[in-house]
């Protein structure tokens, strides 16, 4: 492609941290002057709507607390697809490991008969290691036969919510919950505690954090952290230095799909204490966090400020359906345009363009 | 910018140019690539542009064929201005180029691969018929034969150029660019595009040739334009200079041309090589039982056109690639066998061919890269953690043994200078005194500084005892540094030659296909 003489196009050595910051920054508010044009469109002043949704998520104690209810899941995921990003998977199957780690922990809520104190241990050690089985199912299969991940984590979240409808619909279908398709509520033992008064599942959040921190450092200081950058950033290196793919994937994976499966295991027992219809389980959790590990640049401490802002938005969703009569889905054209402009100013990390007149000799 | 005093400057011969181009400059990020440079173009002559790696010459005449566009200067044709907007424009005014690498479609026949993207006024048709024969009238004119018919595909890399030049005088070409063109060829291959080239002057036609080989500009040039750094050092008839004389100017200093080679000292065998077998990317054999010994202090040249197989050997024999046949024994060990750490623990070097590629992580640091394979095992790792303080220690060392200038150990490899990342991955490789090394076009794009500096790493490490598989498309390379040159065609070995008995027409015959009957060892 030819461009016009005023517009030069120069290759960037490498961004600083300032640059990716200011061009994350400049990605969000692009996306937030396209989504007012949604807003016009339903009659509503694109500022009326944003002062609501900052109001509404930040304003309150309730609207804290509920955003921080919102980035819970973000942030257990996020956590988790940054790794896996980072060593070039694409995990688009977040959500189906999600909730087959709700599945696992439904099932030994309702029918483990675990003693009280070992109930939740058991339910976050079974959905974590759930979320990982299903996670693992198209790392083998990328690693052995060379199939495409995108479509196999994709394929599988449908896979699973058939499986959770299934479940709900028939052999778990609680028989106190007069007909609806639930399964009976969790006893007490099997329930998250909460920070009094909220819906803040504490122990999962913990569980985000230290996730966070963790990986960072396994990431940066240890022998599989090198392993999995050398291999995502250069498959051609890592084959030549002897890093073993198959090995980085099947470690990525297992901490993405089984940091899924512990944001099903929050869920199901932190928010609704049963497992009912996937999509009240899930708002899509799955797969707004990848445009949350992606904004973080795929750096697990950053999903910590990412998973906020994005839970900042989701809460913003409830809000705008309350305060303004507007769809929800409102939020996925929101998420969808961040994660648009977000790899389209990839660009600018690159390439530094100039626009105007060169000067000629 | 210096002048070499006694040189006959004959850039003003304005009235005969045919081409000229004054005051051009062309900056990218970090390099002034071409800094002002003046050329003048005379008709009919065979005009060489030499120069190191990153001298300006593909940029200058990718300037003049369209491809960029200047940031300051100017361009006269015939002495008219002209502004060359894309290469559609330079074709326009009768300027060809054939590319160091071929832009060719190779599930296309050669007369499709001519006609791809001219408007001939037929409409949606294509006028084959008509076309091939003004191919062969071309190809008979000027000594380029090849079949129409035949798909790209299935020509050698020296066909396959004469279709590029082909595809040049079919669009009318007046003036021919041809950069690097001897790169991929066999010596005879060689002497019949010279003999092509010089044919067309005859007819006319002016060729501008870029290459960094001096002997190719004394044998093939009528005048030759030295660039440096982006400047021109000087324009000067070729009959008027000398190889030495070009050599101070491209560089800039005086360069010797003799490495310090001590003679060898041969030990044990380090290598055995038995009837190796191995098939290439496609399936296909590219290794069709190779046997050679490698020993302890001595260089093994591997010469070949390149696709003959060198390019499987070096893998095979770094475990990267799966023979499925045959063995090559290190000491005990079956190195066909082994992963590529397997290899890399049993003391093998590999510098490859590939260096950027395969050989580093452009987006990680200098640190990072240097420990891409000791990582695992102290000083650099302990329990699970990098000890980033070992790391860092040691990329200072390495940094200052092998001379890699860059800002700090933390420079992202990326950033680097070809030479630069070659040292850096030498500095990796040799790192623990390697018994064998296999290194892959060790200098290929480099420039002169950086080739005489590995050239003679190599040397030392085989006057350290190791033993060196040295493969490279550079005869000369092969020939100064090599104890024993070994031929490769079609994935068979052709013959192996002590270098001292080593006589350029016998290797090019034999990289054409010949066996050489008496092997000594």
């Amino acid at each position: 492609m030819r461009l016009p003489g005023w517009i030069t196009v120069k290759r960037r050595p490498a961004p600083s941290p300032w640059l990716v910051f200011g061009i994350s920054l400049a990605a969000i508010a692009a996306a937030l002057i396209v989504a007012g044009i949604f807003f016009q469109i339903y009659g509503v002043s694109p500022f009326r709507a944003y002062g609501d949704i900052l109001r509404g998520a930040l304003g309150s104690k309730l609207g804290v607390t509920e955003t921080i209810r919102r980035m819970i899941p973000l942030l257990v995921i996020g956590v988790g697809l940054s790794v896996a990003l980072r060593a070039l998977f694409w995990n688009i199957g977040a959500d189906g490991q999600l909730l087959m780690g709700a599945v696992a922990a439904s099932g030994i809520a309702l029918f483990s008969g675990l003693p009280g104190p070992l109930l939740l241990p058991a339910m976050l050690l079974g959905g974590f290691l759930a979320g990982a089985a299903w996670g693992l199912v198209p790392a083998i299969l990328k690693a052995r036969l060379g199939i495409n991940d995108v479509i196999t984590t994709l394929m599988l979240n449908y896979v699973a919510i058939s499986i959770v409808e299934w479940l709900i619909h028939d052999p778990w279908k609680g028989p106190t919950m007069r007909g609806f398709a639930y399964t009976d509520k969790f006893p007490a033992a099997a329930i998250l505690p909460t920070i009094a008064g909220t819906r803040i599942h504490w122990p999962t959040l913990l569980i985000g954090l230290v996730a966070a921190i963790l990986l960072f450092l396994i990431v940066k200081r240890t022998r599989v952290g090198f392993e999995i950058r050398v291999a995502g950033e250069n498959p051609h290196a890592a084959r030549f230095s002897g890093i073993s793919q198959t090995k980085v994937t099947l470690f990525a994976m297992m901490i993405s799909g089984g940091l899924a499966g512990i944001a099903g295991v929050g869920e199901v027992a932190g928010i609704h204490h049963m497992l009912l219809a996937p999509n009240n389980i899930s708002l899509g959790y799955g797969y707004t966090a990848i445009i949350v590990a992606w904004l973080a640049r795929r750096n697990p401490l950053a999903v910590i400020l990412t998973s906020f802002l994005f839970g900042v938005i989701m809460r913003g969703g409830d809000v705008i359906k309350v305060s303004l009569g507007l769809p929800f889905q409102l939020v996925n054209v929101f998420n969808g345009l961040i994660l648009f402009f977000l790899i389209g100013s990839e660009i600018l990390m690159r390439y530094r363009i100039r626009v105007g007149r060169r000067q000629q000799a | 910018m210096r002048t070499e005093a006694g040189l006959t400057n004959s850039v003003s011969e304005g009235s005969k140019a045919v081409v000229e181009m004054k005051g051009i400059v062309k900056r990218f990020p970090g390099v002034v690539a071409n800094d002002g440079i003046d050329l003048a173009i005379t008709r009919g002559e065979i005009h060489c542009l030499l120069g190191e790696n990153g001298a300006g010459k593909t940029t200058l005449m990718r300037i003049l064929y369209g491809l960029y566009q200047p940031d300051g200067g100017e361009i006269l044709l015939g002495g008219e201005p002209v502004r060359i907007a894309s290469p559609k424009a330079a074709l326009a005014h009768r300027i060809g180029m054939v590319h160091q690498h071929f832009h060719l479609v190779p599930t296309l026949s050669v007369e499709e691969n001519i006609v791809l993207g001219l408007s001939g006024g037929t409409g949606p048709f294509l006028r084959l018929r008509r076309t091939r024969e003004r191919i062969e009238q071309l190809a008979e004119e000027y000594g380029l034969s090849v079949d129409p018919t035949a798909k790209v595909w299935q020509l050698s890399v020296g066909q396959q150029q004469r279709v590029e030049i082909l595809k040049a005088l079919y669009r009318d070409a007046d003036v021919l660019i041809m950069d690097e063109p001897t790169s991929v060829l066999t010596p005879q291959e060689v002497d019949a595009l010279f003999g092509t080239l010089r044919t067309l002057v005859d007819d006319g036609l002016t060729v501008v040739f870029i290459t960094h080989k001096l002997d190719e500009v004394m044998e093939v040039s009528d005048r030759v334009t030295v660039l440096r750094k982006g400047k021109v050092v000087s324009t000067v008839h070729t009959a008027e200079t000398s190889k030495a004389q070009l050599a101070t100017m491209m560089v800039g200093r005086e360069v010797v041309f003799r490495l310090e080679k001590r003679p060898p000292h041969r030990g044990e065998t380090v290598l055995e090589v038995d009837d190796l077998h191995a098939h290439n990317d496609r399936g296909l054999p590219a290794l069709r039982g190779v046997s050679f010994d490698l020993h302890a202090g001595e260089i093994l040249g591997v010469a070949g056109v390149s696709g003959n197989g060198q390019h499987e050997l070096s893998e095979v024999l770094t475990g990267l690639r799966k023979a499925h046949r045959g063995s090559a024994i290190l000491e005990t060990r079956d190195l066909a066998s082994c992963s590529a750490r397997e290899v890399a623990d049993l003391g093998v070097a590999h510098v490859p061919t590939e260096r950027i590629r395969m050989g580093t992580v452009p987006t990680m640091t200098i640190q990072e890269n240097l420990i891409l394979k000791s990582y695992r095992t102290p000083p650099f790792c302990r329990w699970v953690f990098l000890d980033d303080k070992a790391a860092n220690r040691h990329a200072c060392e390495a940094m200052e043994a092998y001379q890699i200038s860059a800002p700090d150990e933390g420079t992202i490899a990326k950033t680097l200078s070809g030479g630069n990342i070659q040292r850096l991955v030498l500095a990796r490789e040799l790192c623990g005194s390697p018994k064998l090394v296999v290194a892959a076009h060790p200098t290929y794009g480099l420039d002169v500084g950086a080739t005489e500096q590995i050239r003679q790493v190599l040397l030392d490490q085989r006057d350290r005892g190791a033993g060196i598989l040295l493969i490279s498309e550079d005869l000369d390379e092969i020939l100064q540094l090599s104890d024993r040159i070994l031929v490769l065609f079609e994935g068979e070995v052709m013959g192996i030659v002590p270098c001292d008995e080593a006589d350029l027409e016998e290797i090019g015959l034999m990289m054409a296909g010949s066996h050489r009957r008496e092997v000594t060892a």
